[in-house]
Parts: C-alpha cells; structure tokens; sequence
C-alpha cells in the first residue's frame, strides 16, 4: 500500500522539516558506488567482444576470445587463480574457525582481538613485502638457520617466493585474511549469544569445541557469508599481492591481463578485455562452487548433529588453532621488522642475520621522493574517506530518519564492488573515460578509490550508528532540539570514536589501493603502494624496505589517531570511555 | 475556549496486526495520570506518539491536543512535551551544566544562561556540580539532573516511561515525590506509563489500565 492511499497517513507522525534531500542520499551513495562498476563492466564487455569504437571496430565478435584461448599460458593461469583464491579462503576460513571453536571467552581470545587491528591495518602489498623477505633464499629465517643447519654460505637456488604451485602466495594472503574474517567473526559472535548456546550444549555433554561447531558455526557463517565471498573474489584476483609474491611464468591471470592492459599493442587490449570477462566468469563459478561446499558441510553437518556424538577429545586441535594464528600474525610483525631493519641496513652479507651496521642513507637517499608520493597518498585516501564518511552519515541518518530498514539485497549491493574483480571492471572504466576525453588524474582516482571507501566505512559505521539508544534522541527532541540539532549535537559527539575509527579503515582501505590508483591514474599518479609494487621487479630490498614501511605507517598513523583523539577530548568523560 | 491539559482524542494507534490500543481521555493541569498495563502492552509506544517519534511501522489516528493546540502533526521538538525514561539519558559527552544548558530555553540567552543554569542547581541542591561528568554522579543526582534538564526546556507536558525503575526503592519514592511536586508546582498535566503498583498509587491520580483484555481474553 502506497502512503496517500493509507487511511490516515496524514496523520504519520513524523518529522518532516529537514529533508533537503536528504532522503535521496541512500540512491546517490548507491550510485556513485555502483556507477563505475556498472560502467566499468560494460566497458569491459564490449572490447572483449570485439566493440571498441576508438580503434574502428564496431563489428561484435569473438576474436579476443580466440587470440586469449590462444595463449599457451591461459590453462595454467586459469588454475592458478582457481586454486590461490580457493585454497587462502578455505584455510584461512578453517584457522578462523578453529580460533574461535577452541579458544572464545578465553584469555587467549582476548589477546588474538587485540592483535587483530594492527594487524588489519597492514597494507596487503607491505605484508606481501614482507613475507617475501622472510621465506626467500635471502631471506631471514634461511639466514638464521645459516649456515649452522643448512650449511648454506650463499643462497641457495630456490624458487621459494613466486614458487609456481602459488604456495608464496596462498601464504601471504592467509596472513592478511585471517585477520579479516577474525574481525567478522567477533562481530557476529556478539550477535548469536554464542557463550549462553555454548554453555547449554557443554551441560547436555558436548566438548567445547564440538559444541561451537555445532550451534554457533551455522549461526556464525550465515553472518560472515559475505565477507567470506569477498574473501574468496579477493583471493583469487587479487594483482599487487600476487605481482609480489606470485609465480611469474605464467602468472595469475589477473596479473596477465594487468601486465596486456600495459601493452600498447591493440591487440593484446582486446585479449586483455577477454581476459578480464574470464576472470569475472571464474570468479562467478568459484562462488557458485563454494556456494555447494557449503550446502555439502551443512548436510555433514546436520548427520553430526543427528548423531548425537559428544566428541569430547578434541583438545589436541587446540595447541594447533593457536599455532596456526600466531604464525599468520608473526609473519605479518615480523615481516614489517625485516622490511624496518633493511630500510636502515648497512652493509649486510649473507648470511649474517644482521647487518654490520646500520645507516639512515636509504631513508635520506628516497626522503624527497617519498615525501611527495606520501603527500599525494594522503590526499587521495583524505579526499576519498571523507566523501565516503559523509555518504555513510548521510544514507545512515537517513534511515533513521524515515525509518527506512536495509534489506537484504542492499546488504548485497552494498558488498558488490568488493565482489566484482578490480581487474574486471576497472580496465574498462579507463578505457571508456579515455574515450570520454575525461582526464585520469587525482580527482578520477579519488572517485574509483570511493567505490571501494565506501563499503567498508558503511560496514564499520553502520552497527555503531544503528546500535546508539535512540532514547537520547527522543529526549534532545523533547528538549526542543531539531533533527540536525540531535545529529550534530548529541549523536556524531556521543560516536565520535567509531566515526574516527571508520575514517581509518577508510584512509587505510584507500591507502592499500593498488589498481584504481595504476589504471585510472593512467600512470601520473602515483601513491605509496604504486611505486612500492613498482619496485618489486627490481630487487633493491632497501628501497623496498623504505616504500613498504611508508606505506604501513600512511595506513597504521590514522588508526593511533582514532584511538587517541577521543581519549583526548573525552578525557573527563566517563561514560564515553568504553567501547 | 482552549482547553487546559493532555487531551488524548479517540487516540489509536495501530501496529501491523491491527489495533494495539485505543485512548480518549483528559489529562487536567496538575494532574498525574497514570496508565498500567504489562510490558509488551504499547505504553511505551503510546509515549512515543505522544511526543512525536512513533516508529514507522506504527501508524495513528486521532489526535494529540496541548492546552487546546494539536500537536499531531507537529514534530517533536516544536511539541513542547518533555519526557523522563527510567534511566537519566544524560548526554554522556557534555557536562552536567552543558546538559542543562542544552535543555534550558531561549530566553534567556547570553550570560544570563550561565546564571540560570546555576540557579537550577542550587534548587535542586547541586550548587557546584556544573563541571562536573555526569557519569560521577550517583542515581539519585543524575535522576535529579534529568528532570532539571526537562525542565529548564518549559515543557507544558511531563510524560514519564516506567520512572526510574533503575533505582532503589527508597531512592526512587524520593525522586518520584520530587518529579510529581515539581510537576504539580507548574501545573503540568502528567503521564506516567507504569508496571507497578506503587508508583500508580504515589501518584494520586487516575488509573488507566490497558492491555488487559488481550490477556484474559
């Protein structure tokens, strides 16, 4: 039933001053979220088939397609990002689950959540970095194992990191989801009850870890779905961390299509254009494979249940849940050391484990030069954070407004940009602004960075924002105060710490940027995780060290802020102090 | 002639399964009315219509009349209707006289509101208390606050959801006889949405039940 056809809607009871548009806020968010994937995509499709008006082609076909299927390298990158994208999700997904089976309500728990924000805030590229320089020939532990154990006085000839099963790989993105979907877990877990569930279920004989998986995981996943498809879409599509740690001969596919994407051959665009619809259609197909994993687990699941097992002995997988998380975070921290420890490295032999000395000449050596692709990161990431902040509050205190509800679909939209592959939809956007005459420079990049702003502001904020005791409002409102009024006086105050929070997983989320910033950049912009992956190829392990190390503090310095700023103006302020 | 008082006007408020409760009554000047009736049975929901933030998924009919003026389709803040919650809702970001202050009416404006808000904590027995967070207060003095910051906005109605149930039983007979004097000293028709009993009868006043029915029936 519409409104005017309602029998007293007149009589809503409702404010109606203060709407100057506000009410269409939500569709423009959705818009300026949604717009250049859509767009993208089509730019994207047309190529693929044979359409690119710019070069006179106009008849529709499918010689892309041909020439990629001709590639010899095609079967094998295919499977790559099949497998890379698979295999990080399963497993991270599993030591998540097994943290959490094992050890909730611990004091073990309590210290993996706090671990889990530095964590988080790593840039994927500097975590790749410094993977990479621990598990290499030259790399740390083989120089600490060196040469007493392994009796290696050079480094050896393997092909540890880029290793062609994508092993390296599967690694380091292990390392940067486990956090992730850590984080969705402890969100969800509070809304499940799952301590009070637990409990009952160990009073009617099951094992601890028996009884989570049985009456909480089902409850847990239906909540981190998502996250666990964007995971997945992530995982195997990813560029920056494979550009680093992945094989090189072939690559992953999304890699091979950035690398034709570079080609100023027309030809290889066109192949690059199928390549990427390639990878959308795998990504697609992952997700359905996944989706029957899930409906296969669910019916072993139900049989557990059904069973009535009480499966009381698995305190052995406990030790093990621990090893695994710590290994993830210890290889994130101590990758960040070793990246630290070469930007100031002397000179340093193998396999000394440390250098002779240590040296601030890398640092004075690329300080202008970093000086100015930091300022431009920030820029970017500042821009691009408060237009998605403001969006956030706006389609927020929308709903609160006109009391609208988000749906489903909305929850899905909402995580459509994170679940369409970059590298499917943004060489098309750089093709179509090309053709557009449109300029690809900051403001172009701040706009593709928003896309991908947007959606993590709005999940950080949105609970926060929802969860707020609307009483305070009812009260300020009774004092005489206008809806702007309790939203500028009362609310953003008493939130002021999630709101800085989510501006950080803003700026950080921007700052990792690696493909809007290369494509839409159209190479005159440069960030710090642009020109860091651009070193990658070159091996200079201190410049490396130094890029790297920028760009983890670009992301980690607004998260201290967030933290502190609060602390600060709240200082005599009780009962803002928790949370 | 305007009639003094909360006049609820064949007030029905209706849920997605129907009515959920029906109203028509007078609340005079001076008055404390209160409604009883069991939780789940709307009172709270009642209190929201009244002072203007009745959540969408409800919808009304009749009217909402203040001294004769229909508040109905006004929204909240021009309503002139203040409300008191069982907890204080003090502004947990603003001190104890910037809670005041935000409360407190225009006029006065400039530094006359500095000595207004200090004049209503010296009534109240807070003289000093001004800089303080009102998370250091104890019950009884955030619960004091808490009316004084209604108040201080010139309300010409006082509606109270389940007052300060958070309270002791003693604490909270004290607090409840200073809101229903202070109220009575203005003239304010009173509303009290109430589980209990005791504070019906400490109100003196007219007992509406509702909610009843449905369970019996």
């Amino acid at each position: 039933m519409t409104e005017a056809t309602r029998p007293g809607a007149a009589l809503r009871v409702r404010p109606r001053r203060g709407r100057r548009g506000l009410h269409l806020l939500p569709a423009m968010t959705l818009a300026v979220m949604l717009g250049p994937v859509a767009a993208g995509l089509l730019g994207t499709l047309a190529p693929a088939f044979g359409i690119l008006p710019a070069a006179g082609l106009v008849e529709p076909g499918l010689g892309a397609f041909r020439d990629l299927l001709g590639w010899p390298g095609l079967p094998r990158a295919t499977l790559l990002s099949l497998w890379t994208g698979l295999a990080a999700t399963a497993a991270s997904l599993a030591i998540v689950t097994m943290i959490a089976a094992c050890w909730q309500g611990t004091r073990t728990f309590a210290v993996v959540e706090r671990l889990l924000s530095p964590l988080l805030s790593v840039p994927h590229a500097a975590a790749a970095f410094g993977i990479a320089f621990l598990i290499a020939p030259s790399g740390w532990v083989a120089r600490v194992l060196s040469p007493w154990l392994t009796r290696w006085e050079r480094p050896p000839d393997l092909l540890i990191v880029q290793d062609p099963a994508g092993l390296a790989l599967i690694a380091g993105l292990i390392a940067k989801e486990v956090p992730f979907l850590m984080l969705m877990t402890i969100a969800a877990l509070g809304q499940v009850e799952a301590r009070r569930s637990v409990l009952v279920a160990q009073s009617l004989g099951y094992g601890r870890e028996t009884a989570w998986l049985q009456v909480v995981l089902p409850r847990v996943y239906a909540q981190i779905r998502l996250p666990v498809y964007v995971v997945l879409a992530f995982s195997m599509t990813v560029v920056d961390v494979a550009v680093i740690l992945g094989p090189n001969t072939p690559p992953t596919l999304s890699v091979q299509v950035v690398r034709w994407i570079g080609d100023p051959d027309l030809a290889l665009r066109l192949r690059a254009a199928a390549g990427a619809v390639l990878q959308l259609a795998l990504v697609v197909g992952a997700l359905g494979l996944w989706r029957l994993g899930e409906l296969a687990v669910a019916a072993l699941g139900r049989r557990w249940v059904w069973s009535g097992r009480r499966g009381t002995s698995m305190r052995l997988v406990r030790p093990i849940a621990v090893a695994m998380a710590a290994g993830s975070g210890a290889a994130v921290l101590l990758g960040l050391a070793g990246l630290a420890l070469w930007s100031v490295a002397g000179f340093w032999t193998y396999p000394d484990a440390l250098p002779e000395g240590l040296t601030l000449r890398t640092w004075q050596r690329f300080a202008p030069a970093l000086a100015e692709t930091a300022a431009e990161t920030g820029i970017i990431a500042a821009v691009a954070t408060l237009a998605a902040l403001v969006l956030t509050i706006g389609c927020l205190e929308a709903e609160h407004r006109y009391g609208l509800r988000m749906t489903r679909r909305a929850m899905w939209l909402l995580y459509l940009p994170l679940l369409v592959p970059q590298v499917a939809f943004l060489p098309g956007l750089q093709m179509l602004m090309l053709q557009a005459g449109a300029s690809t420079g900051l403001d172009a990049v701040i706009a593709a960075h928003v896309v991908f702003v947007l959606p993590y502001v709005f999940l950080s904020l949105g609970d926060p924002f929802r969860a707020w005791d609307s009483r305070h409002g009812t009260v300020a409102h009774a004092l005489g105060a206008g809806p702007d009024r309790v939203l500028w006086a009362v609310r953003l105050p008493m939130l002021l710490a999630p709101v800085l929070t989510a501006a950080a997983v803003g700026f950080a989320v921007s700052v990792g940027q690696y493909l809007p910033t290369l494509l839409i950049g159209g190479g005159r912009v440069q960030s710090l995780t642009t020109e860091a992956v651009a070193l990658a190829s070159g091996g200079d392990r201190r410049a490396i060290g130094a890029y790297a190390l920028a760009q983890t503090a670009a992301a980690l310095l607004p998260f201290a802020l967030a933290l502190a700023v609060p602390r600060l103006v709240f200082a005599q302020r009780r009962g803002l102090r928790h949370g | 002639m305007a009639e003094a008082g909360l006049r609820l006007d064949r007030l029905a408020i209706l849920g997605a399964g129907g009515p959920m409760l029906r109203l028509d009554l007078i609340v005079a000047p001076g008055e404390v009315l209160s409604v009883m009736g069991p939780s789940g049975s709307g009172k709270s929901t009642l209190l929201a219509a009244i002072v203007g933030v009745l959540p969408p998924e409800f919808r009304l009919e009749g009217r909402v009349l203040l001294d004769g003026r229909d508040l109905t389709a006004l929204p909240p803040e021009r309503r002139h209707v203040g409300i008191l919650f069982q907890d204080d809702l003090l502004f947990p970001h603003l001190s104890v006289a910037q809670n005041l202050a935000f409360g407190l009416a225009r006029p006065p404006r400039g530094a006359e509101r500095a000595a207004a808000v200090e004049a209503a904590l010296d009534e109240f027995g807070l003289a000093g208390y001004g800089p303080r967070d009102p998370a250091t207060l104890s019950g009884g003095q955030k619960a004091r606050v808490a009316l004084m910051r209604t108040l201080l906005s010139q309300p010409r109605a006082l509606l109270l959801d389940e007052p300060f149930s958070g309270l002791d039983a003693e604490l909270r007979a004290q607090v409840r006889g200073l809101v229903i004097e202070r109220a009575r000293a203005r003239g304010l028709p009173v509303l009290m949405v109430t589980h209990d009993a005791d504070d019906a009868a400490a109100a003196s006043g007219p007992v509406v039940r509702i909610g009843s029915d449905a369970r019996a029936g």
